[in-house]
Parts: structure tokens; sequence; C-alpha cells
């Protein structure tokens, strides 16, 4: 089957998927990219061979990862390999290596394709990290609603296990590794990486107050390394290096400055082709909507949620002329967020869209802390009477305040994520807002 | 920790390296406004209402999860800190009704206070205010959940500091409702603490519920009358009524807990049953008299007893919440009547170390340090229910991980820590066991181990134990709960127990009930030619003068109290209580008032003398019994009856007691004598005294007697034996030794050992299955009509 064939085959039947850089979703050469076989057809556990033969030690691998600039993948892009260095490897306590595949954000899309179609890039990144941090014991927290990623995840580490991939004395090497897929249970909340160690435990999904950090009080009160399911994924690659062994250079050098190699941006909303699209950090946005067929129906662009829907909103000229990196999307007054690129065109009434984003945050606040159990419903309800023809100017004040009080006064990111929409949009659509409040005084008189 | 130095708007203070910023400020007067910090429970940073400001941090931080490191620079008056406590005021408010006129918070409420200096006198919020369903969570809490703010620390006070989370915050968001699970009630033993901790009108005292504002209420400073901690609490009373008892902090007693036994006992005082005059009984009939008469009815059937000469067959027993003035004036009277016969111990059934035993029940080690052993063996010991608050320091100390408790006990009790190791002992197995353990202590430390001790072992192994206690040392503490002190060879039990602190070097505490110290100590106890309450019981007396106590009901052998009742010639109760079917056998009650009203001193288990003031004036014409002994003594031409004011019969007891009162509760020698107690050939049975059927005060206390740890007359078994005996659960048997009998309803038990039947005293209903002799236990067809 020709390549071309192929690909539209899984096209077909994973339409999510449209364009792969080869390092978190799969090369698309292969028949059935998500068996060990068509991994290791791809190099697949090549990296972790040669670590576990002793050709890098974990220092080595932080080190490596370091000069590949890789950032967290999850939204708040810390440098993974600074992460790693946190952990205190050298303690004999049990550590603990855990996955967020938790992927709620809206907008996001990505680590499901990671797991449906290049689930042992996962499993051999996570294995890496275990070996790094010294943890024996690796978790894979999944999206509650993520049943056929969770499946395909269960057969990688079966086949990775059978092949003595997972399990005691990896390849010979004395190192043990275990891992767990466990499926949640359907909360948006147990993606922050602390409410997911609790919900893990068996515990609400509520997050913990910081400091301190998962690197020192983790999971079960232990040292827990958390990542993104694509940062860990992304970790094989990296050590291999396109050829040139334990080389961050090759990866660094696919990104900017600030932002080293691929990201997949999930593209939705208004495009012709919606999905997955692993490019080049620093890609310009106006490629990437290109490569996902432009705005559909012929029509105008009018804004673009960058980085998933917390991310502060950008017009159609800001993102037009930014491109796909942290500096350059922070400096034209957004982030990157997780890279779930939200497209909106000239007809989208972007009271509706707000009052859609502040439901959501609204449902699922955890309801431990106060401004944003408070909050958040407080929000969503002013806007939505704006949105019915019931608001006053006074309310986009209200409006304002409230969301500056919720942001920065609460335990985890929500609170902010909730906040960031709520004044992005009135900052560049305020008129919108306004007009629908003048519209209905004015039908009233 | 090391010192560091940080400074707090502008003033330089010293502080411990990773210590939370609001400990530090708390220390030194700096006012930071909170919710849900509390510095007994864990931080839970929710509130967000002690946000201050913290130099070079992007944004303001809660003060209660701040650890402080050196240099730092905190202003908590600054424009951000304030702003960000007024944000977080206007969240707090916006979904808070505005019911403070009808809320029994209102005027000692931190929300309401705190709404005054951070929040708005008018509220931006145009939607609509959320409301939450309350639940009955049982007698004790009223919910009025619209009101709460998700503080928690309701939650983490029944998971960190009672040991039973009841309640929980289910839900999500908006949607979170502090709330128990599946509407189950709320049992803990120490509930009661959870209204004091909420800091808004969610969780109210029920008995309290619309009876005052806050504001109305004077405080009297008191102690409690049930634990033997003396805890500190205050009685709030509005024009003559107690309203409501709250805990007064103590940190070497109470802390800031109390007990929900001594918090809403004082319901009792207001009671319908509330004896307000002199009542005689004359053929069966009770009737209402004037002092006067009752008094001259008393005396003269005093008299007609001592006309007999029978004036040594005259007995007293005591109530254990008397105060030391009543222990003293009664015992007094009592023996200037002609008798010896006078004691307070009414759930002891062994009293032949009598003569050896030391001065008064108490506790080697401070109440402070029960928290602080490394080691914890408890022998006969519930001591969850027998003294709460003694418990919760236990658990403090095992949850911190410190300590190791161990226990032999008649039942696997539902404690609230968790056991190393668990003897299950019933009956006469708690002393083989007992003993077994001191000969493995004796093994492991090369001691010779007295023969006597070896013959009375059951020889189980227990070298695991033994280590925990060996290594302890003086580390450890050995606890003596009830069910040791009311064995029938509770003399050996002590014995066992001292040989074992003394070969340890561990402490040892006999916990004994209320004021049970100030008993030992007025002397309230027989002389040498007098007669223990177990003799009084079973040789029967001519005539009983009984302060405050019902023996049916108080004594878990009540049978034989009911038997020798009925054949004392006269019977003179003191009570603070109507008469009711089982006092049949008073001839005279003479109202007396209960601890809220008058003055009276205690002695706790560790020697400290506390003395409480009256809060009301008498109930009705009841007098302080201290008044009425007097009379007593001077209608009867006594001598030594002649002191005007309580103070005067304080001072007299004060200086009669020995004045060393160091705490120490063993026996001055041991003795070894043969156990009474064998192996039941049948059914074991093991008596008990529900924590809130113990005396008259708390079996008149309306709620607590619909609360959780008033089980009502049932009669508790293995399911095993439940189905041995060809019983379900549910099912009513009749119990007995065959000669009289209880028809009781039976439970099944899983914490029960097989073959036994656990029956508890305090009610009528189960006082001929505790009649002495083998039990039998058979099938009934159904209550008796």
């Amino acid at each position: 089957m020709s390549i071309q064939k192929n690909r539209e085959l899984i096209a077909d039947r994973f339409g999510s998927l449209k364009h792969s850089s080869g390092v978190c979703l799969p090369a698309l050469d292969q028949k059935e990219p998500w068996t060990l076989e068509a991994y290791r057809k791809n190099g697949g556990y090549q990296a972790l061979e040669k670590v576990l033969g002793g050709e890098l030690d974990p220092a080595g691998i932080i080190e490596v990862l370091k000069i590949s600039n890789i950032r967290g993948r999850g939204g708040a892009g810390f440098p993974v390999g600074v992460k790693w260095s946190f952990m205190p490897r050298q303690s004999d306590d049990q550590k603990y290596v855990v996955c967020n595949s938790d992927e709620g954000e809206p907008g996001t899309c990505k680590d499901r394709d990671i797991m449906r179609l290049n689930p042992h890039a996962l499993v051999e990144g996570m294995t890496l990290g275990g070996y790094v941090m010294g943890a024996s014991v690796g978790y894979n927290y999944i999206r509650g609603e993520f049943h056929e990623p969770y499946s395909a995840m269960e057969q990688a580490v079966k086949e990775a296990r059978e092949t003595g991939l997972l399990g005691k004395n990896i390849l010979g090497s004395g190192f043990d590794f275990e891992l767990h897929n466990h499926l949640g249970s359907g909360a948006y909340i147990c993606g922050e990486e602390t409410a997911l160690l609790n919900s893990l435990e068996g515990r609400k999904g509520e997050p913990r107050f910081k400091p301190p950090f998962p690197a020192v009080f983790g999971l079960y009160g232990k040292p827990t390394t958390i990542n993104n399911t694509e940062s860990f994924a992304s970790v094989p690659t990296i050590l291999r290096g396109n050829g040139k062994w334990m080389d961050g250079q090759w990866f660094r050098g696919l990104g900017v400055e600030n932002s080293g190699g691929v990201k997949i941006f999930s593209v939705t909303g208004h495009v012709n082709k919606p999905g997955n699209y692993e490019v080049k950090m620093g890609t310009p946005f106006r490629e990437l909507l290109q490569m996902a067929g432009g705005v559909w129906k012929n029509r105008e662009l009018k804004a673009v949620i960058p980085g998933g829907s917390s991310v502060p909103v950008m017009p159609a000229e800001a993102v037009l002329a930014s491109n796909m990196d942290y500096t350059s999307l922070q400096e034209n007054g957004s982030a990157l967020g997780a890279g779930s690129v939200i497209i909106m065109d000239e007809t989208t009434d972007m009271v509706n869209v707000l009052e859609r984003i502040s439901k959501f945050y609204y449902e699922e606040s955890c309801g431990q802390c106060t401004p944003c159990r408070e909050g958040t419903g407080w929000l969503y309800r002013i806007i939505r009477r704006i949105n019915r023809g019931r608001g006053t100017f006074e309310d986009l004040d209200t409006l304002l305040d409230v969301a500056n009080r919720i942001e920065g006064r609460t335990i985890c990111a929500l609170g902010d994520a909730a906040a960031w929409p709520v004044q992005s949009f009135l900052k560049h659509f305020r008129h919108e807002f306004e007009a629908k409040i003048e519209s209905i005084q004015s039908d009233a008189a | 920790m090391s010192s560091v130095e940080i400074e707090i708007d502008g003033k330089a203070y010293p502080a411990e390296a990773g210590e939370m910023l609001i400990e530090v400020t708390d220390r030194n007067g700096i006012y930071i406004p909170r919710f849900c910090y509390h510095e007994k429970l864990s931080v839970a940073a929710n509130c967000r209402m002690c946000l201050i400001e913290v130099e070079r941090a992007p944004k303001p931080l809660p003060a209660c999860a701040t650890p402080v490191t050196n240099g730092m620079k905190v202003h908590t008056r600054s424009e951000i800190a304030v702003e960000a406590q007024k944000g977080t005021m206007e969240f707090l408010l916006i979904n808070h009704p505005l019911d403070c006129p009808v809320c029994d918070q209102g005027g000692e409420c931190p929300l309401q206070d705190q709404a005054l200096g951070y929040g708005k006198d008018n509220s931006r919020f145009m939607e609509r205010k959320r409301s939450v369903p309350s639940d009955d969570i049982g007698p004790l809490i009223a919910t009025e959940m619209t009101r709460c703010i998700h503080c928690t620390r309701c939650v983490r006070f029944g998971d960190e500091v009672a040991g039973v989370m009841e309640m929980g915050a289910p839900g999500r968001g908006e949607h979170v409702r502090i709330s128990t699970f599946l509407d189950s009630t709320i049992d803990s033993e120490v509930s009661g603490n959870m209204i004091d901790l909420c800091p808004v009108g969610a969780l109210t005292s029920k008995p309290f519920r619309f009876a005052a504002r806050s504001w109305e209420l004077t405080d009297h400073q008191s102690i409690s009358p049930h634990d033997c901690l003396g805890s500190n609490m205050r009685i709030q009373t509005l024009r003559n009524r107690v309203e409501r008892v709250v805990p007064k902090e103590n940190p070497d007693i109470n802390e800031c807990w109390l007990a929900d036994r001594d918090r809403f006992s004082y319901q009792a005082i207001h009671s319908e049953k509330r004896l307000t005059r002199p009542m005689i009984q004359r053929q069966g009939t009770w009737q209402e008299v004037d002092w006067e008469t009752a008094l001259t009815h008393a005396v003269d059937g005093l008299r007609a007893i001592i006309d007999q000469g029978k004036a040594d067959r005259i007995g007293g027993l005591a109530q254990a919440a008397s105060s030391l003035e009543e222990f003293h004036l009664f015992q007094k009277l009592i023996r200037a009547l002609g008798s010896e016969s006078v004691d307070y111990r009414l759930q002891q059934n062994d009293f032949r170390d009598d003569d050896i035993a030391p001065l008064f029940p108490a506790s080697e080690l401070p109440i402070r340090d029960f928290g602080t052993r490394s080691s914890v063996l408890l022998i006969g010991s519930n001591i969850r229910k027998e003294q709460p608050l003694l418990s919760l320091r236990i658990r403090q100390g095992w949850r911190e991980g410190k300590t190791a408790v161990s226990a032999i006990n008649p039942m696997d009790f539902d404690l609230n820590f968790a056991c190393t190791v668990s003897e299950i002992a019933p009956g006469t197995a708690m002393l083989g066991r007992t003993a077994a353990l001191a000969k493995a202590i004796a093994d492991l430390s090369g001691t010779n181990v007295p023969a006597e001790i070896s013959a009375l072992s059951d020889g189980c192994d227990l070298a695991l134990l033994a280590k925990q206690l060996v290594d302890a040392d003086q580390e450890g503490l050995i606890v003596l709960g009830a069910f040791a002190q009311q064995h029938p060879d509770a003399s050996l039990l002590k014995a066992l127990s001292s040989w074992i602190a003394e070969t340890t070097g561990n402490r040892l505490a006999i916990l004994a009930p209320g004021n049970s110290a100030g008993g030992a100590l007025a002397n309230c106890l027989p002389g040498t030619n007098g007669l223990n309450k177990q003799a009084m019981l079973d040789s029967g007396m001519a005539g009983f003068v009984l302060l405050g106590c019902q023996p049916e009901l108080d004594c878990l052998d009540g049978y034989a109290g009911v038997k020798t009742l009925e054949n004392a010639d006269f019977v003179v109760q003191l009570t603070a209580f109507k008469p009711e079917t089982h006092d049949r056998h008073v001839d005279v009650a003479l109202p007396i008032c209960s601890f809220a009203e008058t003055a009276g001193t205690h002695v706790n288990c560790e020697g400290k003398i506390q003395t409480a003031r009256a809060a009301i004036e008498s109930v009705g014409e009841s007098k302080p019994a201290w008044k009425i002994l007097r009379v007593l003594g001077n209608f009867l031409n006594l001598e030594g009856f002649g002191q005007i004011t309580l103070s005067d019969v304080t001072q007299e007891v004060l200086e009669a007691m020995d004045s060393d009162t160091a705490p120490n509760c063993r026996p001055s020698e041991f003795r070894w004598h043969s156990p009474v107690s064998s192996a039941p050939a049948g059914l074991g049975s093991i008596a008990y005294m529900p924590m809130y059927r113990g005396d008259p005060l708390v079996r008149n206390a309306l709620a607590l007697q619909s609360a959780a740890d008033n089980p009502g007359p049932l009669a508790s078994l293995h399911p095993e034996t439940l189905k041995k005996h060809s019983l379900k659960d549910g099912d009513w048997a009749e119990i007995g030794n065959g000669n009289v009998s209880s028809r009781l309803r039976v439970i099944k038990e899983p914490r029960m050992p097989r073959d036994c039947v656990l029956i508890p005293a305090g009610y009528e209903e189960t006082v001929n299955a505790r009649a002495p002799g083998a039990l039998r236990i058979a099938r009934a067809e159904q209550e008796i009509p």
C-alpha cells in the first residue's frame, strides 16, 4: 500500500489526524501505526534500549531534554528538563511518574490521537521518565470519556509487557517499571495536576495547595513527576535525535528560540479541515490556517483562541501577525496553552461564545475555594443575562471586576482560566456586548 | 527548625522557618481575617479570606498556607491585601442569606463580624441566590445549609479530630453541599464541637435553637460533671435559665473541645421531670409536701432505724458526679448517724483491695501528655465513650504516628484509632490475658514473675505487645477503663496493671467517672466497720440515704439494687428528678440543685482542684444538696453541721483531705488472691453503661436520649451466636438467669465476641437480665404488651 493510500485510510478512519511530523503523532507510512511492530519499524524503543544499555545516564537524559528546549505541552509550558531535575532522584523512597492524559480543555484533542495512534511513544516516554526519576511505577490518568484511547493504551501496555519492555528487569537491565492506565470519571478539574493526584488516590478531585509541589509531596505523598501526554511522547524522538543519538540540538532546531521542537495544534472551529496538525514551533498562524483549509464558507476571520478556551482571545489582525510559539503569541496578547486553536469567522456572536465558555468553567469549578466557586457562576449568569437581552452597562464593569477578583486568588489555575476569557473578550469585543445591551434598551424604548 | 526573621507591616518578628504566616501573626496579635483556618485542624486554604501581600510574590498569598522564610516582607493591610480580602468577602456574601435576624449564630458569627470590616452595605449581585436543602442530621445539630460557606471545618474535624468522617462535601462547584453521607446522622460523641467550629449559622445547636440571642446570654465558668478531666466550660444563661453550655479553652485539660455528654446534659436542668418540691410516698402514692414536712419525715424515718439499734445498717450511696463538698457532708452525715457504710463507686464490684488502694483513682500522666506517648495500652476500656476527650488526645498521637495503641478488651470496641494489638478477652479472660502479658513482660525484661501471676496467665503469646510496653518505658501509658474497674476481679486487674507499670516503667491511669477523685479524697468511702456498695446491696440494709443516684439504674448489678431497696425499711433520696417507677422503694424525695445551680468543687484525675460557681438560682424549691445534708444533720441534732456558707464546707473538706494529692494509682502492695470470676459454662454476659444513661442528669437530657449513644434496652450478640440460639437480628428474646428475666430485642453486633451478650445498664428494662446467675437466652414471641 502506498504511503498516500495509507494516509488516506488513516485519515478516513481517524479523521482528526491531518498532519504529522512523526514526533508524537505517527509517521503515516505504517498500516497500523499503533502496533508495537509498526512503532519499532520507525525506531521505536531504540532510545530505551540505548539508555538501558548504559549509553546515557539519567543526568545525561535531563541534559539532552534541557538542550532540546522542550516545554511542557499541557499548557503551562514549563521546561521538561528542568521539571525532571527537581526530583530527588537519588532518594530510596518510592517515587512515581504520572502522565496527565486527562485532556479536557475545550478545543484540545491531541493527546487522544497520540494515545489512539501512537501509544507506544507514550509507553516508551514514560518508561524513560521512570528510569530517569528512579520510579518503578507510572500511572497514565486518562480522561473519563476516552474509552477508545484507553483501550489502545491498554493494548500497547500489554504488548510492551509481553515483550519485556515493561515490568520486571526491562531488557535485562535490572530496571523495573510498571505502567498502569487509569480512566478518570469525567471531571475537567482532574486535569489539574494535584487534583489528578487526589483523584488517583481515590480522593475527591480537588487541587491541592502548592507548595509543597508534586516533586516533593506528590502521589500518596511521595515524590512524583507529572507531565502531559505530548511531553512524555516526545521524549523518545528527542533522544533519538533524528539519527544523531542523544542530541537535543536536532529537536531544538525544529523550533524557534524559547520554543523547541514541534507541537501538535488542534485546529477547530470555523475552518475547512479541522484536526490535529503537528508542525514546527514558530510556524506562522497564516500557514497553519492555510494547512487547515482556511476559514470555512469563504468567510473572513474574526477571532482566534490559540491555546484552548482558557487563554485570552485574539482578534484576527493580532493572530494573523503571530507565529505559533510561546513568545510570539504572548507578545500578541495571548498564550500557546495546550495548542488548541479555535477559529471563529466573521459571523460569530462573541457574547454567545463567552456565555458558552463561562458556562463551562462554572460547571467544572470544583467548588473548593471561594472566588472560583462563587465567582464562576456569577460571571456566567451576568453574561447569560446580557446575551438574553437583560444586561445593563453596569454589568460590564461588574463582569470585569468579578473576573479580576477571581484571577490570582484561587488555589489552582481554574479561576484564572475562567477570568481570562472574560477579560479578553471585553477588551477586544466590548462593542458587541454593548450592542446587545443597547439594542434591547432601544427595543424597550 | 531554624529561627528566621520576617517583617510584617514594617516591623520585624522572629519566627520558625516553615511555620505558617498566620501562626506568627496570631502569636503577635496581628489580625488576619479567616474562616477555614483553625489551629487544631489541617490547613485547607480554601476560604481565601486570609490573603495578604508578600513582597515579590506575583499575587496575594493565603497566610494560613504560606510558610515563612527568612527576610520575607509581609503586608497585612496594604491595598493588595485588603482588596483581596474584600473580594473574597463579596464572593462569600453573594449567596449567603440575609437572615441574620433569625440566625442563632447572629452576634457571635465570624462572617457577620468580618462582613462589617470587609463587606459593603449593598450588593452588586443581581442574580438569584442559591438555596440549599437542610437535612436532619440528628438531635444535637441543627442545619441551615444555605448559610454554609464551605470552609470544611466540620468535615476536617470529623476526619481528623473525632476520627469518624460523618460530614463530607459531595458535589462540585456551586453545587458542593456540606452534608452527611447518604442521609445518615451525626453520631460522634464529640459532634457538638462542629457547632463551635462552624463560622456561620449553618451548624447550630438544636437544643439551643431560637432560645436566645447570643448577646443576651450571661457566661458562667463551670466544670464538667461527667468526665474525669474536669473539662472547663461556660454555662450560658438567660433569665435564670441555662440556655447553652460551651467549652472554655484550657490547653492542659480539654483544649477547645467538649464532649456532647457535658455540652447537652444541661437540658435536664429545666426538664419536665425536674423535682421542684419535696415529695413523700405514702401507701404507694406520691404527694408533694413542704420542706418542713419532708425533712421531718426523713428524720423520723432515719431515727426509727437508729432507735431500733440498727444505725450501722444505714447505707449511703452517692453519685460520682457529686461535688467534693456534697461528698464530704454526705459521708459526714452517714458517719454521724452511726454507720460507716458509705460509697460512691456504683459501677465497681470488687472491693478486696480497698485497704491498700491508692488515695484516689488517678492518672499518673498529666492530661496534656496523653497525645505524646509512644505506647498506650487500654485494659478494659472503651475510652472513646468513657472519656471522649482523652480518646481524642490519644488519637492525635496515633495519627501523628507517635503512639502505638493496643488493647485488652472484652469486645472489639469501635475506637477512634486502630490498635496494633487487640486482644478480645471477655469476662474472666481479661484477667488471664493481662496476666499473660505480665508474664511476657517478665520474660522479655528478665524479671522474676510471681508464681501467682503465672497461675493466672492464660498462656497466650503476647511477646509483641510486651515489647511495645517494654520499649516504651517511661513513654508508655496503661489505662484501666470502666470494663476493668467493674470486673469481678478488678482488684487483681489493678494489681496486675500496677505490676506491669512497675516492671516496664509505664505510667498508669485509672479513669473513673465524674468526680470520683473528689469522692475518694472526701472519704466518701466505707470505714473499717462499714460496708462497701457491693456488700450493702448484697447483704441488705435497714435504711438508705441516696445522693443523686438511682441504684437500680446506676449500678451495673441493678437487680441487687432493686432487691436491697425493696427490703429496706426507709429510703431517703436526694434527687433532682421526680420519682419514677423504679424509685418505688423511696420514701422521701428531697429536691436538690443540679450542677448549674450550686457552686461546687471537682477534683480531676490529675488531682487538680477546680471550683465552679452557680450559674442560675435553684429551680423550684430545690436546694443545694450540701444545704439539705447540713439541715438533716441539724434536724438530727448531730455534731459538726454548723456550716453557714459553702466555703465553710470547702475549707473543712480541704483541711480534712490528705494534703498530698499527687496522682498515684498503684496499690500500696501487691496482693494476689484467687479470682472469683470463672469462664461461664454457657453464655457470657458483658454489662456496660451507655454514655448517655450513666446518671440521672444525662438520662433526663432530652436530646441526648435521642442520640445514637443511647442505644435503648437492646441485647447485642455476635451474628453467629444469634444463629446458634436460633435468633435473628431484631427478634425479641427472654434473657435472664432462669428465675428472673427481661424481654429484650436482640441485635447483631459483629464486634462482639462469640457466646456473649452485651447488656446495657441504665434501663429499667434490662435490670432482670443483669441478675446474677448463669445466663440463658430464648426466643420470645413478641414484646410484652
